[in-house]
């Protein structure tokens, strides 16, 4: 049965339905799928539940035609979290696109950070996912990442995410390092309720990191409208050299400089010249992509 | 070993590396030619500013072109946890950090971390773990969470961690686990000359990213590196 992409919302679906829906009908293939049964090593000693694929789709398939690699963490799966296994399919699909030259690497993220209980292994791969990454830029092969799941970018996740050469978000895909559990934990209620999920949204959320120039594409919460960003951005990905990370670098000085004193997110909003800040969060997808184009910054080849 | 200590033990004829909120940077004379250092000392949290400041050293390093080492000495907290940060897009400055280490690793300026106290979590992975080869000194304490935080989100009893983390590497902090999954390569002999035994890191870098060898060598990770192997074999077949 054919999928509708544009009734498919990205947000309540499967890593698996995401992959099917997003790449040309028919065409995935997986690598050291479910039925081989490579799962966690570890997770029985902690008397938990093992997933066949570890939490992680990795493969192969066409998008519009072109020849595209694929990984999408399964976020109901331990919140998406990099254990050892996980981890070191990311790592071997990104190996491999150094020798295959693809037209892009496809990273559909759903990630907490690092599964704790398997913590050295899924900190060390996410570092070699960085590096991994960096080849596959420098050798000239796209690497895009879409953010749009229930349990975001987060931790080594974010820092994945910051070293794409491109990255498209929707409403629901938060990027952020700490979560905002892990700062009122550690700071307290005042620095980050937790339970203020407006709060959330407007510091760490798809909208936020949009405007700010954070991500490239703002989606509507569709299959179909990630699989268009995806399609746009591969066509636009910045070279990964000295004259980019100089352009970041100047990008990311001037964010210090002129929202370093901002308490809010909308207060960053409104010195971008946002003209109603508090209509943010309600926007539909077509009025916030005109909110967006009325800012400067939000688009750049900085990344 | 402290900073200073390091600082003695890598340039005995004198340098010029200093330290400004917990920052490092600088550079001294080595093996003929340089070495440049950047940092974070004395346990402090990595924000946006100084992430951006440390990345703006190496790229200053990369367009001087000049082909020196760099070495990231390591004594952080794990990155800032507040509202600014993350409000401001600290996931960008850490991975522009990153980035900025993996490209002059790219340009031929070889990048060597050097942990010498404490690191954690996103600090650690924008720092030491974006280098080419990452030595340790003893008594250094590379974590990505200590064990009272992992038993509230495991829900685990600390008693219970404890126990588990003396035999099993994979998720116990410290540096014994960490050379076991392979992110740290080495332990520096801190009785010996830190300049020859830096040198010799150097002079014997290897191309690729050995890490995940290294954790099935030692038994900290024992099937990384394997499954790594079969996706890119399942990846060039037709």
């Amino acid at each position: 049965m054919a999928i509708d992409r544009d009734a498919l919302s990205w947000y309540e679906a499967s890593a698996r339905q995401r992959v099917d829906a997003l790449l040309d009908t028919g065409s995935f293939a997986e690598f050291l799928g479910p039925e081989e049964r490579r799962m966690s090593p570890h997770l029985p000693l902690f008397d938990l539940p093992r997933a066949f694929d570890d939490g992680v789709v990795v493969g192969r398939g066409r998008l519009d035609g072109r020849p595209v690699l694929v990984a999408a963490q399964e976020g109901r799966f331990m919140g998406g979290a990099f254990g050892e296994v996980h981890g070191a399919k990311l790592v071997g699909l990104l190996r491999a696109a150094r020798e295959i030259k693809p037209a892009a690497v496809l990273i559909l993220f759903d990630t907490g950070g690092v599964r704790l209980q398997e913590a050295n292994a899924g900190e060390t791969a996410i570092a070699e996912t960085m590096r991994a990454i960096a080849e596959v830029r420098a050798d000239g092969v796209p690497v895009i990442g879409l953010i749009g799941g229930r349990a975001g970018a987060y931790g080594g996740g974010g820092l994945i995410a910051g070293t794409c050469s491109r990255l498209a978000v929707s409403e629901g895909g938060r990027i952020s390092v700490s979560g905002p559990e892990v700062i009122e934990t550690n700071k307290g209620a005042e620095e980050f309720d937790s339970r203020d999920r407006a709060l959330v949204w407007r510091t760490m959320g798809g909208k936020h990191r949009r405007l700010t120039g954070g991500a490239d594409a703002f989606c509507a919460d569709s299959v179909s409208a990630f699989r268009e960003a995806a399609r746009a951005l591969i066509g636009r990905a910045p070279a990964f050299d000295l004259a980019t990370l100089e352009a970041e670098h100047a990008r990311l000085r001037n964010r210090l400089e002129e929202f370093g004193d901002c308490r809010d997110a909308t207060e960053v909003w409104a010195r971008l010249g946002v003209n109603d800040p508090d209509a943010v969060p309600a926007m539909d997808a077509r009025a916030f992509d005109e909110t967006v184009a009325g800012v400067g910054g939000a688009n750049h080849d900085a990344r | 070993m402290t900073l200073a200590e390091i600082l003695a033990s890598l340039f005995p004829g004198g340098h010029a590396v200093t330290v400004a909120d917990g920052l490092v940077s600088g550079e001294g004379p080595f093996a003929g030619g340089r070495l440049h250092v950047i940092g974070v000392d004395g346990d402090t949290p990595l924000g946006i500013e100084g992430a951006l400041a440390l990345a703006g050293r190496v790229l200053d390093a990369v367009r001087a072109c000049d082909r020196s080492p760099i070495l990231v000495a390591v004594d952080s907290d794990s990155q800032r946890m507040s509202r600014r940060d993350e409000l401001l897009g600290l996931n960008e400055y850490l991975a522009h950090l990153a980035k900025a280490l993996l490209l002059a690793d790219r340009s031929g300026h070889p990048t060597v971390g050097l942990i010498y106290g404490h690191s954690a979590a996103g600090a650690f992975i924008a720092t030491a773990l974006a280098t080419r080869v990452l030595a340790a000194l003893p008594g250094a304490n590379p974590s990505v969470m200590d064990l009272p935080s992992v038993a509230r989100v495991t829900k685990l009893p600390l008693d219970t961690l404890t126990e588990m983390a003396r035999s099993t590497p994979v998720f116990a902090p410290g540096l014994d686990n960490m050379v076991a999954a392979g992110a740290v390569h080495a332990v520096l002999d801190p009785g010996k000359s830190l300049a020859e035994q830096v040198g010799a890191l150097i002079a014997g870098l290897a191309d690729g990213d050995a890490r995940d060898r290294l954790g099935a060598e030692r038994g900290g990770r024992p099937v990384a590196a394997e499954i790594a192997d079969r996706v890119a074999e399942r990846a060039r077949g037709a």
